[in-house]
């Protein structure tokens, strides 16, 4: 119960935040812009298609195109939530022992874990309700304007919900040690290291690289946000897309294993009760 | 906010069993000594000061004892239960030194926010907070933020936060820091009201004639540790100043009263007055009869009482006040 108390002080205070808002505006402002995009390339798809059939060409896949727009839509909503997490958690415990507002709080009757679960929550529940509003935007998008619908969406979007867990539980474990600056220093860092890591994965299949490969998993095992991702955009494309498209900046032709989604589950978990034992013993 | 009449300085019954024990309570920060060695005891029902010059160890101590550090060596018990007990906590209240709060929230809102961190039912947060909100003086200002108010309204919040569940013990750093005079008085009643309901309170201040005015027990600590502690009747009296007039003084006199008194000053003429200073009142009655015996006709023997500014400003120069 008072978990939900301090889940609920944290959600408010989520939605206090002008950068939160910020990236609130700025996710507004991509739905518009994708609606009208994805309204232009049905149309220009729509006239192409009659050109073919002018000339006697058979007709091109449109769920190849539509679907990679889809991609395209999907992974903005899973980068915007990943900036949008970070933005809103990374002062949470930190700040919070700086401005002293956890002196009145931590002496009452509640568990120091049960503070730091319920700041998670309070976070997660925020960030989960932004990840479902996007991603609805993003479908019915595909659906009203383009009459595409992609395959597994919801196991796909509960990925991209794992993909702000995993990021949520490194910034809150961050912030019970480290300073508000350092922690964003350090967790946007990582947080690139694991887009990069994607990359060079993907660079790395498409050459046949054993080296670059490497790399990336290598930073798939340091922060595993990416590699769900990966999963996640695998996920929401036919295969026919998947093996258009080939190895790319926003998908992958080389899915991470179910493994690779328990080892990130388990990440999440640890880091969170790491951040628990850690918030236990700090001097307020 | 309404005076009870209760009487500070009221001795307290011995049996009560005491509410806050500390045995050996430890902190140190990388070489720093902040609290080196706190132990005490408070009892039922007793207003506590604990005083001493700043960087003593004070907040430090209470800290400890809220559980918001870790001691680096060292035990309490607070209402019998050990430090960070969850039932002790619903009966403890706590305003901290630097009180800061979620001022986004409006002034209920923070009420209530305590409140169900104290795990009150709705019906009794209801009824609570209005009352808590006029106790501190805040009654018409409930529904601004706490952004909006002043200095001194925020530490009036901070004070109901802490007095919301009813506690059985208070704990109060400095609870006067920000207030104004009239705020003050209000803080000295509201302490002896919460001691005419039987809680015990822990104050810790460096104002010296509002501890002197609401606390029966009072702790000195310097230097992280306690120097000097006592009901605050005893250690005003600990050591007296005591003027004697005479009609005449003898030859000798002066250096035989030395063994009872510590003999200041002595001034001749036909009605002599030495001051001097007694460890105890024992000592000025001993002090009298040998005048007496000695054959100074004693007009007058008027015990200075001290103030605990001078007590204590005596017994933390003993020892050097400044922080090191
Ligand atoms: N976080 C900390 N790191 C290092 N030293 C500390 C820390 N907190 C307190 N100290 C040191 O511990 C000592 C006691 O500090 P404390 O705040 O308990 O004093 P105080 O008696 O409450 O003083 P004041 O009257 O100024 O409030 C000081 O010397 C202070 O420098
Ligand atoms: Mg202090």
């Amino acid at each position: 119960m008072k978990v939900l108390v301090i889940a609920q002080l944290t959600f408010r205070e989520g939605l206090r935040k002008k950068l939160v808002w910020g990236v609130l505006l700025l996710s507004l402002l991509f739905v518009v812009l994708y609606v009208w995009g994805f309204h232009l390339f049905v149309q220009d798809w729509r006239e192409m298609e009659a050109r073919r059939a002018a000339r006697g060409v058979p007709a091109g896949t449109y769920e190849i195109f539509a679907s990679a727009m889809v991609l395209l839509g999907l992974w903005t909503v899973n980068f915007l939530s990943g900036v949008m997490t970070i933005f809103a958690s990374v002062g949470t415990i930190a700040s919070e022992i700086d401005a002293g507002t956890l002196q009145a709080i931590v002496p009452k009757p509640i568990r120091r874990w049960e503070i730091v679960l319920g700041k998670y929550l309070g976070f997660a529940g925020m960030l989960a309700l932004y990840i479902a509003a996007m991603v609805a935007s993003v479908i019915l998008t595909a659906r009203i304007v383009g009459d595409y619908t992609p395959p597994n969406v919801v196991e796909g979007t509960l990925l991209i919900v794992l993909v702000m867990l995993i990021l949520l539980s490194l910034t809150v474990f961050g912030s019970t040690f480290l300073s508000t600056v350092t922690n964003g220093v350090v967790v946007f860092m990582l947080y690139g290291l694991a887009i990069t890591g994607g990359l060079v994965e993907q660079i790395g299949t498409a050459l046949d690289n054993d080296v670059l490969i490497r790399i990336g998993v290598i930073s798939s095992i340091v922060v595993p946000s990416d590699s769900m991702w990966r999963l996640a955009s695998y996920l929401f494309q036919p295969r026919l897309a998947v093996n258009f498209l080939g190895p790319n900046p926003f998908g992958t032709t080389t899915p991470p294993s179910a493994f690779a989604v328990q080892y990130a589950v388990a990440y999440a978990l640890v880091l969170l009760l790491a951040a628990m034992l850690v918030f236990r013993k700090r001097d307020l | 906010m309404i005076a009870t009449g209760a009487e500070p300085h009221q001795a307290q019954p011995i049996s009560v069993a005491p509410v806050i024990e500390a045995f050996g309570l430890r902190k140190v920060y990388g070489d720093r000594v902040a609290v080196e060695d706190l132990s005490l005891e408070v009892y039922e029902g007793e207003v506590f000061g604990f005083l001493g010059p700043n960087g003593a160890g004070k907040t430090t101590s209470v800290k400890m004892l809220v559980g918001l550090i870790q001691p680096t060596a060292g035990t309490a018990r607070i209402l019998g239960r050990p430090l960070g007990d969850l039932e002790a906590r619903r009966q403890i209240g706590f305003l901290p030194e630097l009180f800061r709060f979620h001022d986004w929230l409006r002034g209920q809102e923070l009420l209530d926010l305590h409140g169900k961190l104290y795990g009150m039912s709705r019906q009794e947060r209801r009824r609570r907070i209005p009352e808590v909100l006029a106790l501190v003086g805040l009654a018409g200002v409930g529904h601004l933020r706490v952004r909006a108010y002043s200095k001194g309204m925020q530490q009036r919040i901070g004070i109901a936060q802490a007095l919301l569940n009813n506690p059985r013990v208070v704990f109060l750093d400095e609870p006067t820091s920000a207030l104004d005079p009239l705020g003050r008085r209000d803080v000295r009643e509201l302490i002896l009201r919460l001691k005419s309901e039987g809680v015990t309170v822990f104050l810790n201040s460096h104002l010296l004639s509002e501890v002197e005015s609401v606390c029966d027990r009072v702790a000195i600590v310097n230097h992280g540790r306690v120097v000097a502690t006592g009901p605050m009747s005893e250690l005003l009296s600990r050591e007296l100043t005591v003027e004697f007039r005479l009609g005449a003084l003898p030859d000798g006199v002066v250096g035989g009263l030395a063994t009872y008194v510590q003999v200041e000053a002595v001034t001749d003429g036909p009605r002599p007055v030495v001051v001097a200073r007694a460890s105890d009142e024992a000592a000025i009655a001993r002090a009298v009869d040998y005048l007496v015996r000695s054959g100074a006709p004693v007009y007058g023997v008027v015990p200075e009482r001290r103030t605990l500014e001078e007590v204590f400003v005596d017994i933390v120069s003993r020892e050097g006040a400044e922080p090191r």
